[in-house]
């Protein structure tokens, strides 16, 4: 028995000799003035960060940020726990978790996503108006037709068939679902109470598909059903969505224009800590169903060669950064919004 | 090869005044202490698995004891969860997946170690043991594209003008739903319960089956009651492997299964599995109570698991003990 523990001892000393052999690399490598960063959080917005970070990477060789997109949760759980140097999330943290964190957590806006309310229609190929009580309606399992009146009068003209509507949803937590569900409890006091606002929730009534692609698939294949999906989901995969009556009262078609519309809507309103839910957000030209999608920055950032690193690549991203969404199908963030979160940068320490 | 004095030196010497370095240079001491660290390994691995589940789940255990198991709602909003509907879908899942599976998987096994040309059978085991390679996004693919749209406006219509008056065919079918995901997962252990059940049939000796046909038997008469029941606690290894696969199998079924956490007498209906609901809520759950709540439906599934793999051992050790009397 003896000798079988030297042999474990001698194996743990190897495993520690080639962990900080690691390290050893890592150190030389911030010798040279090399700045790595660590991120994680949420996939949403992975496609326009991972664009930014190679993008600013190809600007300043010596920057070398790493994003991981493990989920909101994740992103806010290692924020929260201090094992990332920024963290990223579809929704915002809470009053609760901002105090479990060990320092001060600031949220920044980098772009804007929408979801869409998506149908398959027997027979119906025009696009169909949803007012906040029939999306409320049907996802609370109250209209159960698609010839209900509450549908019928928004669509005048559209011959809505006498079938049950069949409701899908997202199965997995999402961002996506936090925004949808947030429309919902903020139009209809009964979704508020009932079901209210999270990532993933005790749905009444539906099918749940996994991801975007999972409820595309659905509601592609299911006759006269309904799910939501994110705008650039939509856009990328040329499906069809209907219009959402927002709170100035106009129907309105989600697209990037009008989605950075309801961010400029809420800026009145905005907070100086930007965590704001935008949806219903006030504005003849906003769509309803739009969110920010955030970084998380600690406020004091001990190392100074990171906290340059940080601060600058904000600033980018603000400015540079924000002329590469569109391309990506994101909204940029309004006028309004850029000016009070550079001054927020500013105070970074 | 040793130089011939050494051995013959070792050979006169007494076994006792080898070194031990000499037993160290011929490999018993490390050959001894290498395997027993991976096999505690192993047994490390375990117990670590489970104190892990089991703590992780502190904060759902002290809430709720053992309601958890009983309770019917999964509300992470109001942090109010009960693992029954994800429980009942992976049992029912698992056993409609038997129920196609085993007949089907037995059955060929048999034809393939016993009636086909042998050519034939090494062929088709070669493309089974391929099948139990594809990945299972793969499968679920295939379910949502092909089997999905089949089950919905084939065989539905079928089940219900059948076998409609029994509890487990009624209500509306959108396609996705306990049956679907049972049927994907009957396809997916298939390799699994034919491969094996056809290595264990191939393994029977052949003076069985001389001795039977010897007695007048014919060649079904003598497959039937001498070779199978002779293979019989390989066969129920095969099938208790298939559904270990099965209880735990996660990408497939949540793409067909529904997702929704409601207890669904019809097979027809939507349901949840124990599997799927942790893949689809840890990476976006963020309160403490949530997260506790997945680890505890993962220690579920891990006790599951075990109960299974101590049925299985269970019926083995009856059917050799019955099979040596």
């Amino acid at each position: 028995m003896k000798r079988v523990l030297l042999i474990l001892i001698l194996a743990l000393l190897c495993i520690s000799c080639v962990d900080s052999d690691t390290n050893h690399t890592r150190a030389a490598a911030l010798q040279a003035g090399q700045v790595l960063i660590n991120g994680a959080g949420a996939t949403f917005p992975t496609p326009i960060y991972s664009k930014w970070f190679s993008e600013y990477h190809r600007k300043f060789s010596n920057i070398q940020i790493n994003y991981q997109s493990i989920g909101s949760g994740g992103g806010i759980r290692q924020m929260i726990e201090g094992t990332v140097d920024f963290g990223a999330t579809d929704g915002p943290m809470t009053d609760e978790q901002l105090k479990q964190a060990k320092t001060k957590i600031l949220h920044f806006p980098t772009v804007l996503g929408a979801v869409v309310p998506a149908y398959n229609i027997a027979g119906v190929t025009q696009e169909i108006n949803f007012t906040p009580e029939a999306l409320a309606g049907i996802f609370l399992g109250k209209i159960t037709k698609w010839s209900d009146p509450e549908l019928k009068k928004a669509n005048a003209g559209i011959n809505l068939p006498d079938q049950n509507i069949v409701v899908i949803h997202r199965s997995d937590g999402s961002g996506t679902t936090y925004v949808w569900v947030d429309y919902l409890s903020k139009v209809s006091p009964e979704w508020k109470s009932k079901v209210g606002v999270n990532t993933s929730v005790n749905w009444p009534v539906g099918l749940g598909g996994k991801g975007n692609e999972g409820v595309a698939g659905l509601v592609k294949q299911t006759p006269n059903s309904i799910g939501y999906v994110e705008l650039i989901y939509a856009i990328q995969n040329k499906m069809g969505y209907g219009k959402v009556r927002n709170a100035a009262g106009t129907m309105i078609k989600a697209d990037l224009a009008s989605v950075t519309a309801a961010a400029a809507g809420a800026v009145k309103n905005m907070p100086a800590d930007f965590r704001v839910s935008i949806t219903n957000a006030a504005g003849k030209d906003a769509y309803p169903i739009s969110s920010f999608t955030w970084l998380l920055i600690p406020s004091k950032i001990p190392d100074a060669a990171k906290k340059k690193a940080l601060t600058e690549f904000l600033q980018w991203m603000l400015t540079d950064g924000q002329n590469m969404v569109e391309a990506l199908s994101y909204a940029r963030l309004p006028k309004e919004v850029v000016a009070t979160e550079q001054k927020t940068i500013a105070g970074i320490q | 090869m040793r130089p011939l004095d050494t051995i013959v030196a070792q050979a006169g010497a007494p076994r006792r005044a080898r070194t031990f370095r000499q037993r160290l240079l011929h490999g018993d001491q490390i050959a001894h202490a290498v395997t027993f660290v991976f096999a505690a390994t192993i047994i490390l691995i375990t117990a670590l698995l489970f104190y892990e589940l089991y703590s992780g789940a502190g904060l759902t255990r002290q809430k709720f004891g053992w309601s958890f198991l009983m309770g019917r709602i999964w509300d992470p909003v109001a942090l109010e969860f009960g693992a029954l509907p994800f429980i009942y879908g992976t049992l029912v899942t698992s056993v409609v997946a038997l129920i196609i599976g085993v007949p089907l998987g037995v059955g060929a096994a048999i034809f393939l170690a016993e009636l086909a040309p042998i050519g034939v059978s090494s062929g088709l085991a070669f493309i089974i043991e391929l099948l139990a390679a594809v990945p299972s996004v793969i499968y679920g693919l295939l379910a949502i594209f092909t089997l999905v749209p089949f089950l919905r406006d084939d065989v539905t219509p079928v089940l219900q003008s059948t076998l409609g008056f029994l509890p487990f065919f009624q209500g509306v079918s959108y396609g996705v739903s306990l049956l679907a995901g049972g049927s994907i997962l009957a396809i997916m252990i298939l390799p699994f319960i034919i491969s094996i059940s056809r290595e264990v049939l191939l393994a029977v000796p052949q003076d069985q089956r001389e001795a039977s046909l010897a007695l007048g038997a014919t060649r079904w008469e003598t497959t039937w009651n001498v070779v199978v029941p002779y293979a019989k606690a390989g066969i129920i290894g095969s099938i208790f492997l298939a559904l270990a696969r099965a209880l735990g199998e996660t990408m497939a079924v949540t793409m067909v299964i529904g997702n929704d956490p409601k207890i669904n007498l019809s097979l027809l209906g939507p349901g949840y599995s124990i599997a799927a609901a942790i893949a689809n809520e840890f990476t976006e759950a963020t309160s403490d109570m949530h997260i506790s709540a997945l680890i505890e439906l993962g220690f579920v599934l891990f006790c599951i698991t075990i109960v299974v793999n101590a049925v299985a051992r269970l019926l083995i050790l009856t059917t050799t003990r019955r099979a040596k009397a």
